[in-house]
């Protein structure tokens, strides 16, 4: 489903962020990363969605190099294929909660019928109307889950996605994600710092500065 | 469902939350529009009138041959043909006929219908020439065809083909409209046809009403007149038309550049203004438009997105304008009734007509401003990479971005440049494109400025302790001034350019104030009020004025037309004593002069206007030969003076060399300079008792100042209506831009409120950035309208009027509208403020968008 191979991304020739980073991710699987601040987490998930592009080595998604497409062929491929929530939700705040979530549908030119029912799934029955300022925290980023799935993309994306909800919140946040996902036989790549958080995906993976490695201990059982 | 209708979406969402800025844009948009449209309409109007007077009737005619009767045999035609300095004779015949259905026996109410040789008019007068259905170009020969004015087609409810029957004497006659005057003046009801279908029709057979005449170039009208006058005798009266026609050409150029001046300083507004809200408004969407794109939204797409906004804002804010457009063009006319009407046009009533090409034009080109201002912001927009700009604050790096000195640099430097550059086909083309890019210039660099100044300002107060209220407004106008700048784009347009224009009109009054001095130096001038070009005072009269008790100084004037090329107006030849020892206390000479010891012997000296040396190259101490009299002679061009009232060139030269080289001892206007202590009233009685008392025109020099003066602050009036109407469009500007960035810094707002400013501090925080911003503007714009003023005295008005006039600043002017501005702007921004703090602070950080 998604391979790394020998990434390397550096800001500056000071800043090194990632290098020589290899992986491979099975179809349907859904994992968690984690790290320390500032080891190149969020500038990772830009690379795998192709927001931005490696200084060497490639990335393929369903077999697409896709840090070889060029933009709009990238963004094509992230219209159809991923699914994003971002942990400052971004809900477009002169849209309605019905039209937010059927963003993606409309960009990929299909029905959004389905949005109600899916409003239903994330627990925002009868929100449809709202407007962002109407809603909490919670609800804003069900919200960005309903988004991030409606159009059943091959990947999610999810960087912190709790990191501004209480961990209640955070859990029915969490345990709302995997059903989705797992639901829509999708994979799912969350980047979190909280262990509560990595402990509801199926494998946990720790970037440091040599590289992915799988944390024995966090494997969810 | 398409991406269609996720635009509408975004649009509405857009608008619907963001009324006031949408509001503020369109009325923008529509008042740039209707400035321009309706100062090109009142131009078309003034233009008209103007045309009419001197074109639509006698077209390029020199002069005229009518009978003492109405009408006269029409043998005089194939005579005059023949004679030797006659270019083109074009006989007329012209009369005013009952129209069947019509009021008969009000005067108003016929037709005028002008009989013509096709021919010798289309050489003459191409205005009169009709316009046939296509292929049919014999029907203006046909016997029974009419040609009618766009007026005359509506106000007789006839079009192209139709018939109209008229009365001809007792029985009526059937005529086939064959077509249209398209160059008819504008509401001017008029008829063409066939001079010998219309001798026929109208039994008027070998009659003509007046035979136009144009002479050969090099011909001296003066002396040609009295030639054929002689000749033809008393039974015909011989008129030029050139006379009123100067007059209404000069008057009217000069207020038409002023008003398309004006319609620039409306457009450039209009665009600064569109292009600061739209700019603004995208970057306020900038993690909107990156979501965007990370969800799937192509460049292109986004691109057209932003585009299509701008593009339905413009079609609806140009409709808009039109509509006001033509309502301020009307509403202008009818309260400038007397201005336009009876100083510049005499006898006739300039009309408003919509003009559907006109309109397209307008409408193009309010939606062209629209998508240039949008396309800037949208590029951006589109090309911004999404990861960064999902991160917030990151707004301020687009406008860094756009700051690169060196476009500004190289506009100004351009600026300076085409100041240098001649006139294209006599027009200050170049001087014009040089104020723009000086404006362009000017405020690209205005962020830059703003940074300097600031940074500057910080770290002089640095030392010192200072509240949080100040340290925030001197972070921000330091640090992020491009945005600032932006929304000051509209108003340091408007400020400079209206600052340019009150330089320039304060100081082309205080010349003409300072040259009606010099020229108008005696208390009374006396005309014959008959004359056109002759001279009126003979030796007798003169002899009879001049022996006339109280007067110090009598001098004698002699004034003519001389056509030196054919190609351009005539220029005017004034006779009169100019002072030999020092010219200087006669004429306004400027400094390029020949001192009189200095001149040489044996030639006679002239002294030419700006307008000779730029049309005809004369130049000082130059030998120049032109035809004076019945004969060429050679003079020596002895100095320059300024001359406001003739544009198309004059040259004057000492009496008695005048009345030497040609004989004529007639004069037209005498200049009198009253005893001390002889009462006006009294003298002006005396000269009514002589026996050609009554035929004279007598003139008070102080009234035929504030005459001169009442028309120019008259003329001049319109630009400060519709200058102060640009700056309404600035100021709506400032208000826009600082609301639509108050709207764009609410978190910023309630982040504050949250950590303890009250809303008193952050209204003041507010209206200490707007206050400073626009003081700071001020500076530079009055910078920038200075160095403009510098164009338009020294570069346009030469190269338009070719006279040169002398820098004058109206401080007090200049300080209150400095005022207004900063006080007018500080209650805008104070205005956004209160709006923007009045919502939810909880709401405002919470939307995150
Ligand atoms: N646009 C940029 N220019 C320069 N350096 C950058 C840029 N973006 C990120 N960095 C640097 O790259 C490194 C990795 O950043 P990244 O955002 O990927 O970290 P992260 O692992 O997501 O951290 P956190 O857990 O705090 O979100 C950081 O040291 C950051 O300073
Ligand atoms: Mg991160």
């Amino acid at each position: 489903m998604l391979e790394l191979m020998n990434v390397n991304k550096a800001y500056a020739e000071s800043r090194k962020v990632l290098t020589n980073l290899c992986y491979t991710l099975e179809s349907g699987a859904y994992v968690a990363i984690m790290g320390e601040s500032g080891v190149g987490k969020s500038t990772l998930l830009n690379l795998i969605a192709g927001l931005d592009n490696p200084d060497s080595g490639e990335i393929r998604v369903n077999g697409v190099a896709i840090s070889q497409l060029d933009d709009d062929a990238a963004t094509q491929l992230r219209r159809k294929q991923f699914g994003f929530v971002f942990q400052a939700f971004h809900v477009l705040p002169h849209l309605t909660v019905h039209q937010n979530v059927a963003l993606p549908l409309l960009l990929n030119n299909g029905s959004t019928d389905q949005v109600e029912q899916m409003l239903i799934n994330v627990g925002l029955r009868g929100r449809g109307q709202h407007f962002s300022h109407q809603l909490s925290g919670g609800e804003l980023q069900r919200v960005a889950i309903a988004r991030a799935l409606i159009h059943r993309p091959a990947l999610v994306l999810a960087d912190e996605p709790t990191g501004n909800l209480d961990p209640d919140t955070a859990h029915d946040i969490l345990q709302l994600m995997r059903t989705e996902i797992k639901a829509n036989g999708a994979t799912g790549i969350i980047v979190t710092h909280s262990h509560a958080a990595a402990a509801t995906a199926d494998l946990v993976l720790n970037l440091t500065k040599d590289g992915l490695f799988l944390t024995q201990s966090e494997h969810r059982q | 469902m398409t991406t269609a209708s996720l635009s509408r979406w975004l649009m509405l969402g857009e608008w619907r939350s963001h009324y006031t800025q949408v509001g503020v844009t369109l009325i923008a948009i529509a008042i740039g529009v209707a400035m321009a449209y309706s100062i090109h309409l009142i131009n078309t109007a003034a233009f008209n009138e103007f045309s009419a007077a001197s074109k639509s009737l006698s077209g390029q005619a020199d002069m005229q041959v009518r009978s003492r009767k109405s009408y006269f045999d029409e043998s005089l035609y194939p005579w005059l043909a023949k004679q030797k300095g006659i270019a083109v004779a074009n006989p007329v015949l012209e009369l005013d006929v009952a129209v069947v259905g019509q009021q008969s026996t009000r005067n108003d109410q016929k037709l005028k219908i002008l009989g013509i040789d096709m021919f010798r008019a289309a050489q003459i007068s191409p205005d009169l020439l009709g316009l046939p259905e296509q292929g049919k170009i014999l029907d203006r020969l046909a016997s029974d065809t009419i040609f009618l004015s766009p007026a005359a087609m509506e106000w007789l409810q006839v079009k192209q083909g139709d018939d109209l029957h008229v009365y001809a004497g007792l029985h009526t006659l059937r005529l086939r409209v064959a077509g249209g005057l398209v160059r008819a003046r504008a509401g001017q009801r008029l008829a063409v046809m066939d001079i010998g279908a219309m001798q026929w029709g109208f039994d008027q057979l070998g009659l003509l009403s007046r035979i136009e005449l144009k002479l050969q170039p090099g011909v001296n009208h003066a002396s040609f007149k009295t030639w054929l006058t002689e000749e033809l005798g008393a039974t015909y009266w011989l008129t030029e038309v050139a006379d009123q026609e100067l007059r209404v050409a000069n008057m009217s150029r000069a207020y038409r550049i002023n008003l398309n001046m004006l319609a620039l300083v409306a457009l450039f507004t209009g665009a600064f203004l569109v292009f600061s809200t739209q700019a603004l408004s995208v970057i306020r969407r900038r993690q909107q438009f990156a979501l965007l794109r990370v969800l799937g939204v192509t460049r292109a797409q986004l691109l057209r997105y932003v585009l299509t906004e701008g593009l339905f804002l413009g079609a609806l804010g140009s409709v808009l304008g039109l509509s006001l457009g033509y309502l301020i063009a009307v509403m202008a006319l009818q309260l400038l009734d007397g201005g336009l009407g009876s100083s510049f046009f005499p006898g006739v009533k300039p009309n408003i007509f919509f003009d559907p090409a006109a309109a397209v034009l307008f409408f193009g080109v309010g939606l062209c401003i629209t998508l240039i201002g949008g396309i800037v912001p949208a590029m951006e927009a589109a090309y911004a990479r999404p990861a960064p700009a999902l991160r917030a604050g990151s707004g301020q790096t687009v406008v860094e971005k756009w700051s690169s000195p060196w476009p500004a640099v190289i506009c100004l430097i351009a600026a300076l440049l085409f100041t240098q550059l001649p006139p294209i086909f006599e027009l200050p083309v170049l001087g014009y494109v040089a104020i723009a890019l000086l404006l362009i210039g000017g405020i690209a660099l205005m962020p830059r400025f703003t940074a300097g100044f600031f940074s500057l300002l910080t770290g002089r107060l640095h030392r010192c302790e200072m509240g949080a209220v100040s340290t925030l407004v001197l972070a921000r106008l330091t640090n992020a001034p491009g945005q600032a700048a932006i929304a000051l784009g509209g108003i340091l347009a408007s400020f400079s350019l209206m600052v340019a224009m009150a330089i320039m009109v304060m100081s082309f009054r205080v010349s003409i104030d300072h040259w009606l001095g010099q020229v108008l130096p005696a208390d009374l001038y006396v005309r014959v009020a008959t004359t056109g070009d002759q001279g009126g005072f003979q030796l007798k009269e003169q002899k009879v004025i001049a022996e006339s008790i109280g007067f110090d100084r009598v001098d004698f004037f002699r004034t003519q037309q001389l056509t030196l090329d054919a190609s351009r107006p005539d220029i005017t030849l004034l006779a009169r004593p100019i002072d030999h020892d020092d010219p200087r206390k006669t004429l306004p000479l400027t400094d390029d002069v020949i001192p009189p010891e200095s001149l040489p012997e044996g030639i006679i000296p002239i002294w030419v206007s700006e307008a000779m040396v730029d049309l005809y190259k004369f130049r000082v101490g130059e030998k120049v030969v032109f035809p004076v009299g019945t004969a060429f002679h050679e003079f020596v061009v002895a100095g320059i003076w300024r001359d406001y009232g003739r544009q198309f060139g004059a040259v004057q030269m000492q009496l008695t060399d005048y009345q030497r080289l040609t004989g004529d001892m007639s004069v037209n206007t005498v200049a009198l300079w009253l005893h001390d202590g002889m009462a006006m009233d009294t003298v002006i009685e005396n000269l009514r008792q002589l026996s050609f008392g009554s035929a004279l025109e007598i003139s008070r020099s102080s009234d035929m100042r504030a005459l001169s003066l009442k028309i120019f602050d008259r003329s001049f009036a319109v630009t400060y209506v519709l200058e102060t109407v640009a700056v309404i469009i600035g100021l709506l500007g400032v208000g826009a831009s600082f609301s639509a960035q108050t709207l764009a810094r609410a978190k910023e707002f309630g982040m504050l409120r949250h950590v303890g400013m009250t809303r008193k501090q952050i209204l003041i925080m507010l209206a200490a950035e707007g206050g400073l911003l626009t003081a700071l503007g001020i500076v530079f714009g009055f910078v920038l309208g200075w160095s403009i003023s510098l164009i338009l005295i020294f570069v346009v008005n030469p190269q338009s009027f070719h006279w040169t006039m002398q820098l004058y600043l109206p401080w007090s002017w200049l300080m209150s509208i400095a005022l207004m501005m900063l006080v007018s702007a500080s209650l805008t921004a104070l205005m956004a403020g209160r709006q923007a703090i009045s919502g939810q602070v909880m709401r405002a950080v919470k939307e995150d968008g």
